[in-house]
């Protein structure tokens, strides 16, 4: 029964791990971005709900109406600013470049808010728990998440695979220069990808720092998770890559429970044994 | 005046020059072969006309206006599309969906799913595949279905007859000139010389990024054709 436990609290904990990835496999499947400042975009999310709490009064999850928004022009001004640029030059260009972002915005962080950790209060939902059989009780909140990792991945699969933007959107991600014959503005399309992106993105960066403390440097730890959960569902697959989150964190969960200090590595480890096993990911789906 | 016309259109892959003045012009309903060897430009004339290939403006006027330097998707709002060399659709695209992605620019015409069908019927049946689960000739008529969709003015079709069996070619050229007959203008890049003469009124031939010779096709000699094609 403990080790039930055990697969259910970790299995919860994928959750967040899946959201945490799901803005970097848009990325990646749409523009083939290997965006290096991904998980300090979603510390960044985190410092825009902690500024709008603040300022507004809201609770952190309400404050979402402002950071989604937000985040969405944020994504979508750098790509179409910057990040668009780069596409033509290969893989390098664009990873160098985002490099140099994940560093303005933890030294941007750093000046404005200090080194201090923080965190978002939500409240009494936060250490709720509910039994379930067998004397296993597991929180509301981490319910919550996984929830809101399920319904994000079904809406995105639902964009991509019923609307015409995602039509778009898949056909830019098989051939790029074919898309642009028949019409498709690339980098209006790349533009609004990374914009979406960053919808998933700050909801993460919302519910993460809801449960766990954050500085301006806790970006890329949340960047090796999302790759981790990204990589061991298989490159192109959204429930690949929820499952991918589920690993780690059951992973975790079971490195935990050997000892306290084996939590992260364990997760590593998995990582690692599943790169040996199967470098293309459990569930693999683009060609390339 | 002519819906097509190149001035003096010079084009380059980096410092490589591929076309050199090229003056090829196209009136409105006209279907116009450009015949010519491997590496002669004709894909590359293509690519300039389509937008792929970015030129001065004047170089490339369409309907009397110059789009050398507009981007392809703004090319394509205008009322030019292209079936590319070797279909290229979309492999994770249903071929419903490939076809439904040529009418992304919605520019208003006669063209829809439902008219692609007419033409094509077997196309409907097979409308919920894959792409790449399509035969050659069905991917051929998939990738002219979905330029349709974009209901252009000016049909770039590049390589129609590419790897396809010889009974399968009469059946796209057979389907071809029903598009043909409803007034759209084609420009028809071919290396199956008397595929695109037949289908064709008047051809340019190009030979090493130069035009080397044009006429109406009606009744000439294809012997010089032969010495235009190979530079003899």
């Amino acid at each position: 029964m403990e080790w039930l436990n055990i697969l259910i609290q970790g299995s919860l904990l994928g959750g967040i791990y899946a959201l945490f990835a799901i803005g970097l496999s848009m990325s990646f499947g749409i523009m083939r971005l290997v965006n290096i400042a991904h998980g300090d975009f979603i510390v960044l999310s985190a410092y825009v709900a902690l500024v709008v709490t603040q300022g507004t009064g809201l609770d952190p999850i309400s404050s979402l109406i402002i950071v989604v928004p937000v985040m969405f022009v944020v994504g979508y001004a750098i790509q179409r600013g910057l990040l668009n640029h780069t596409l033509s030059g290969g893989l390098l260009p664009p990873l160098l470049v985002t490099f140099g972002i994940s560093v303005i915005i933890q030294n941007g962080l750093l000046a404005g808010f200090g080194a201090y950790t923080q965190r978002l209060h939500e409240g009494a939902i936060e250490t709720a728990s509910v039994q379930i059989f067998g004397g296993i009780s597991i929180g509301v909140y981490p319910l919550v998440v996984f929830a809101v990792a399920v319904f994000a991945i079904a809406s995105l699969q639902l964009l991509f695979y019923r609307t015409g933007l995602g039509r778009a959107f898949r056909a830019v991600s098989d051939d790029a220069d074919t898309a642009e014959l028949m019409g498709i503005d690339n980098r209006k399309l790349y533009a609004l990808a990374l914009g979406i992106a960053m919808i998933f993105t700050a909801i993460a960066g919302v519910l993460f720092a809801i449960r766990t403390i954050f500085d301006p440097a806790a970006g890329p730890i949340r960047l090796i998770l999302a790759f981790e959960a990204v990589i061991i569902g298989g490159l192109g697959n959204m429930w690949g890559t929820l499952i991918g989150g589920v690993v780690l964190g059951v992973a975790q969960a079971v490195g935990a429970a050997l000892s306290p200090t084996w939590q992260i590595l364990a997760g590593h480890i998995a990582f690692l044994v599943i790169l040996i096993v199967r470098p293309s990911g459990l569930f693999p789906r683009t060609r390339d | 005046m002519s819906l097509l016309a190149t001035n003096n259109l010079s084009a380059f892959y980096g410092d490589f020059q591929a076309l050199f003045d090229i003056n090829v012009s196209v009136a409105q309903g006209e279907t116009v072969a450009i015949i010519g060897a491997n590496g002669a430009g004709k894909t590359t004339f293509l690519r300039a006309v389509a937008g792929a290939l970015s030129t001065k403006p004047e170089m490339v006027m369409f309907d009397g206006r110059p789009i050398g330097h507009l981007t392809p998707h703004e090319v394509v709002r205008l009322g030019i599309a292209m079936v590319p060399e070797g279909r290229r659709l979309f492999p994770s695209l249903s071929v419903e969906e490939n076809l439904l992605l040529g009418g992304h620019s919605e520019r208003k015409g006669p063209w829809n799913l439902k008219r692609v069908y007419e033409l094509f019927p077997r196309l409907r049946e097979l409308r919920h595949l894959p792409a790449p689960a399509l035969s050659g000739g069905q991917q051929q008529m998939a990738a002219i279905g979905r330029a349709l969709m974009a209901n252009p003015r000016l049909l770039l079709c590049d390589e129609l007859s590419l790897g396809l069996a010889p009974v399968v070619i009469r059946d796209i050229y057979q389907c071809l000139g029903a598009v043909t007959a409803e007034g759209i203008t084609v420009v028809l890049v071919e290396q199956d010389i008397n595929r695109a003469l037949d289908a064709s009124v008047r051809f340019y031939c190009f030979q090493e990024g130069r035009l080397a010779l044009s006429a109406p096709t009606k009744n000439f000699d294809r012997s010089a054709i032969t010495a235009a094609y190979f530079g003899l």
